[in-house]
């Protein structure tokens, strides 16, 4: 289904799918590290210096100008959490030169400047350029800011927080706000080494490209110091997850119109156990899709809400409900919750239900692998989890799961921790 | 039936226009998954009044009626429609703009099942006093969840002011107020005017053969009977060109002030090729003053008046357009003045003939990577059609723009008197 091939590299493993599929060609960099408290703010202000400048084209301006003559390459740094990993991932997306009216060999040069972002920074002395570090600084600060003025976000976010209050993953992906200001370029960069010398790196490169010529690119342009060692000591084992007891109820007040329900739960099941794919089953019926229990019965049967769904964390072992209702309905929408979730752990899934799931998993990854970036998600699945499976076992593994697997894994899940941001429920004054 | 080809892109569309006046547009995309569909009436929250099919005095509708109805067309007798979708593999979804509503579906199972209930149940209206009112409850919580939104609330605040009659001004949603007043007769008389096919585009994108499903649609068509196709009359009062309000300031819990500012289209009446080149020409000076390799959005990232969310568009059509360009900003008066100002310098210079080649390339780059995107091409090539446009002249029309071109708009477009702001600042306690 997918012509999925790997090759290790001195300093980092080359995946290659070769497609005709696309107008583009596309290089996805992914960078991983279990997220830690020390470097969690660093390591997120290094994603967005890494893509503002390098030793060619020392400013953003000139890197977006070599860009833009590239034919309008994308080229951006994001991170995310996957599991106990903080991972930096850097995107380029160049046109295929086959659709240009003058066809100009922008393939070539598009591989040198990628190589270029993650091992030839803009630098002044030995460090990072001042100039540099200190715009991103202040672009990340406002970053995080902004996740309070976006109430689903600032929910989700304080949710984990106080979820995980024990454990790294309470830590917010793009870092500490109060941290930013202290990093110093020296400091800043001597961190970067270590992340270019330990780090495990994959690169996937996704269009109308053969193996052997990229392979060939690669070991052309990207050239790592001969002391370089992914550290092994690093992988997280996650398996050993707290037990509950009681659920954590907490509440916050603002002036918002809608409260903002989110409940987390532990599942202790992750992408690497064998329960996974009952796991999957599980979150498309209990909220994951438009025929979920949550959606019928908060949203379509009782009106508290517009969304009513839940998502699930593939790597440390979550599942993530939200919804947006009256404050004054909690209690009853937390109830229907509630239930939906008891139905599950006592079988009441209709065959309509079951069948719907997979059908529509089965349509979603599909879906997902038709997109470049979707693509190369579901695969770095395997990197992060430390499997092997294709994405013809996957789809295979939903297909088999049964209802009473489902009713196994509704019994692990278990309610953690439920955060309310209730409305205080008035209307933002305008005035001018 | 026909066929267009597109060599430099290397796409074949097929298209026909049935009967009843229901045009049919086929798009065959070897190698995916996917199959997208979109039914679309061109009909949108703009159009409240209006003359109704088959009578005599204009009416006028209470505001959220079309985003209302496509809510409800998803009820049927027999349940929800999309449980018929998932039921077969497919997602469904549907979307209200200012003058659009598409319902849609995406699937990489049987796609004739699919389409046949994505034809059926748009053209199958069923609503009742009961259901209507259920809705409106779940409506009052998406209109509160766009209220909590401040990015929602800034672009629309923008418009509102930019607008003294134009329905452009109101929100998609409505209000919990004016959807309280919507009944199920206002529901049948908006859906029997603007849902009659020949107001209706059908496109499908996927791994289909364009034939085979150009006729499944015919037949499908063929066996249901319409009332003779009308010329619908919408009415808009006169619009001036000047800005309803110059500035607006909303408070909300914010952290960080928002803010966007625009420029009012004094002449938005064009259509077809004439609109594609202005808005073409817009959006690439847009991308030549503030896009991310200019000395301005350096000095601007630099001076720390934007950050990663600064962002700019131009949209013109049925009447209204504009430009707008903002984002999160600690300052937000000092914004307003900065860009003004690099907008007024910008017109005392000479265009620059590399940085016009090189803005060119990137949004022609741009437009092949959102090729890849099914999505993109239904969504768009429908909103192209419904003005006169075709989505795959995108690329010669920017090939045949010249420095000129820019030159003109940049002095008649962006002018001191069109110019409006609107901000989402912290709320005071």
């Amino acid at each position: 289904m997918v012509n999925h091939k790997t090759t290790d590299l001195h300093g980092m493993t080359v995946h290659t799918i070769e497609t005709k599929k696309y107008k583009t060609t596309s290089f996805i960099l992914q960078v991983k590290e279990p997220i830690n408290e020390k470097n969690v703010t660093k390591r997120a202000l290094l994603a967005y210096v890494l893509q503002s400048g390098t030793k060619d084209f020392p400013s953003s301006k000139e890197l977006r100008s070599a860009l833009d003559d590239l034919y309008g390459a994308t080229l951006n740094a994001d991170l995310s959490k996957k599991g106990e990993n903080q991972v930096i991932s850097i995107r380029m997306e160049v046109a295929n030169e086959k659709f240009l009216s003058n066809s100009e060999p922008v393939l070539d040069k598009a591989f040198h400047l990628l190589s270029q972002v993650l091992l030839a920074p803009a630098l002044e002395g030995d460090v990072f350029k001042e100039g540099i570090v200190k715009k991103e600084k202040r672009s990340l600060k406002q970053q995080i800011e902004s996740i309070y003025d976006d109430k689903m976000r600032y929910a989700n976010k304080r949710l984990l927080e106080e979820m995980y209050d024990s454990e790294p993953y309470r830590l917010n992906v793009y870092g500490n706000g109060d941290e930013v200001d202290s990093i110093s370029s020296k400091e800043l960069f001597d961190y970067y080494q270590e992340v270019i010398k330990n780090d495990k790196i994959d690169l996937y490169v996704i269009g109308d490209i053969s193996t052997d010529e990229m392979v060939d690119k690669v070991s052309k342009h990207f050239r790592f110091s001969k002391d370089r060692k992914e550290d092994e000591t690093k992988a997280v084992n996650a398996a050993d997850e707290k037990r509950i007891s009681e659920v954590k109820e907490i509440f916050e007040e603002q002036d918002v119109q809608q409260g903002k329900l989110h409940m987390g739960y532990r599942t202790y099941t992750t992408y690497a156990d064998d329960d996974y794919f009952a796991l999957q089953v599980f979150n498309g019926i209990f909220g994951g899709f438009s025929h979920s229990k949550l959606f019928m019965n908060v949203r379509e049967k009782e009106s508290l809400a517009y969304y009513a769904a839940s998502r699930f964390e593939s790597h440390k072992g979550a599942v993530f409900v939200m919804s947006g209702i009256e404050t004054a309905n909690y209690e009853k929408a937390v109830k229907i919750i509630k239930e939906q979730h008891e139905e599950m752990k006592n079988g009441n899934i209709t065959d309509s239900e079951f069948e719907q799931t997979k059908a529509m998993i089965n349509n979603q990854v599909l879906e997902t692998i038709d997109h470049p970036i979707g693509l190369s998600e579901v695969l770095y699945h395997n990197v992060v989890a430390g499997t092997n499976r294709s994405i013809e076992e996957w789809m295979e593994g939903i297909k088999k799961v049964t209802k009473d697997d489902v009713v196994a894994v509704a019994k692990k899940v278990t309610l953690d921790t439920i955060f309310f941001l209730k409305g205080a429920g008035t209307n933002g004054n305008e005035n001018v | 039936m026909g066929m267009k080809t597109f060599d430099q892109l290397d796409e074949t569309l097929h298209y026909d226009e049935l009967p009843n006046g229901l045009k049919v547009y086929v798009l065959e995309k070897k190698g995916f998954n996917k199959t997208y569909a979109t039914f679309t009436t061109h009909y949108g929250s703009v159009d409240n009044h209006f003359k109704p099919l088959g009578k005599d005095e204009n009416v006028k509708v209470p505001d959220g009626i079309a985003h209302f109805l496509e809510h409800k067309l998803f009820e049927k007798e027999h349940g929800d429609v999309f449980q018929d979708f998932s039921k077969q593999g497919a997602s469904a979804n549907a979307f209200t703009t200012f003058n659009r509503t598409a319902y849609l579906f995406s699937t990489t199972g049987d796609v004739k099942k699919n389409l046949t209930t994505l034809i059926d149940f748009v053209q199958e209206p069923y609503f009742t006093e009961k259901t209507v009112e259920k809705e409106k409850g779940i409506i009052g919580q998406e209109i509160r969840m766009y209220d909590d939104n401040p990015d929602w609330r800034v672009y629309f605040g923008l418009i509102e002011n930019m607008y003294h009659h134009h329905p452009v001004k109101i929100d998609i949603a409505g209000t919990e107020k004016s959807i309280a007043k919507i009944t199920k007769d206002d529901l049948y008389e908006c859906y029997e005017t603007f849902y009659h096919p020949s107001n209706m585009i059908l496109f499908i994108v996927g791994p289909v053969d364009a034939k085979d499903i150009l006729n499944f649609v015919k037949d499908n068509q063929s066996q249901k009977t319409f009332k003779e196709k009308e010329h619908i009359e919408r009415f808009f009062d006169e619009e001036p060109k000047t800005v309803a309000k110059t500035k607006k300031v909303i408070e909300m819990t914010v952290q960080t002030p928002k803010c966007y500012m625009g420029y009012k289209e004094a002449t938005p009446n064009r259509k077809g090729k004439e609109l594609m080149k202005h808005e073409l020409s817009v959006n690439l000076l847009l991308e030549m003053m503030f896009g991310k390799s200019s000395p301005n959005y350096e000095t601007l990232y630099e001076e720390g008046l934007i950050d990663q969310t600064f962002s700019f568009d131009y949209t013109e059509e049925n009447g209204f357009g504009f430009s707008m360009l903002g984002g999160d900003t600690g300052s937000p008066d000092e914004f307003v003045e900065r860009i003004s100002g690099m907008v007024e310098a910008f017109k005392q210079q000479s265009i620059d003939e590399g940085s016009f080649d090189r803005a060119r390339k990137k949004k022609i780059g741009a437009f092949l990577r959102s090729l890849n995107s099914p999505e993109f091409i239904a969504n768009q090539f429908t909103r192209y059609a419904f003005n006169e446009m075709d989505l795959f002249d995108v690329i010669p029309v920017f090939e045949s723009l010249t420095v000129r071109d820019v030159e003109e708009v940049l002095q008649n477009h962006f002018k001191k008197e069109a110019m409006t702001v609107c901000q989402v600042q912290k709320k005071k306690s």
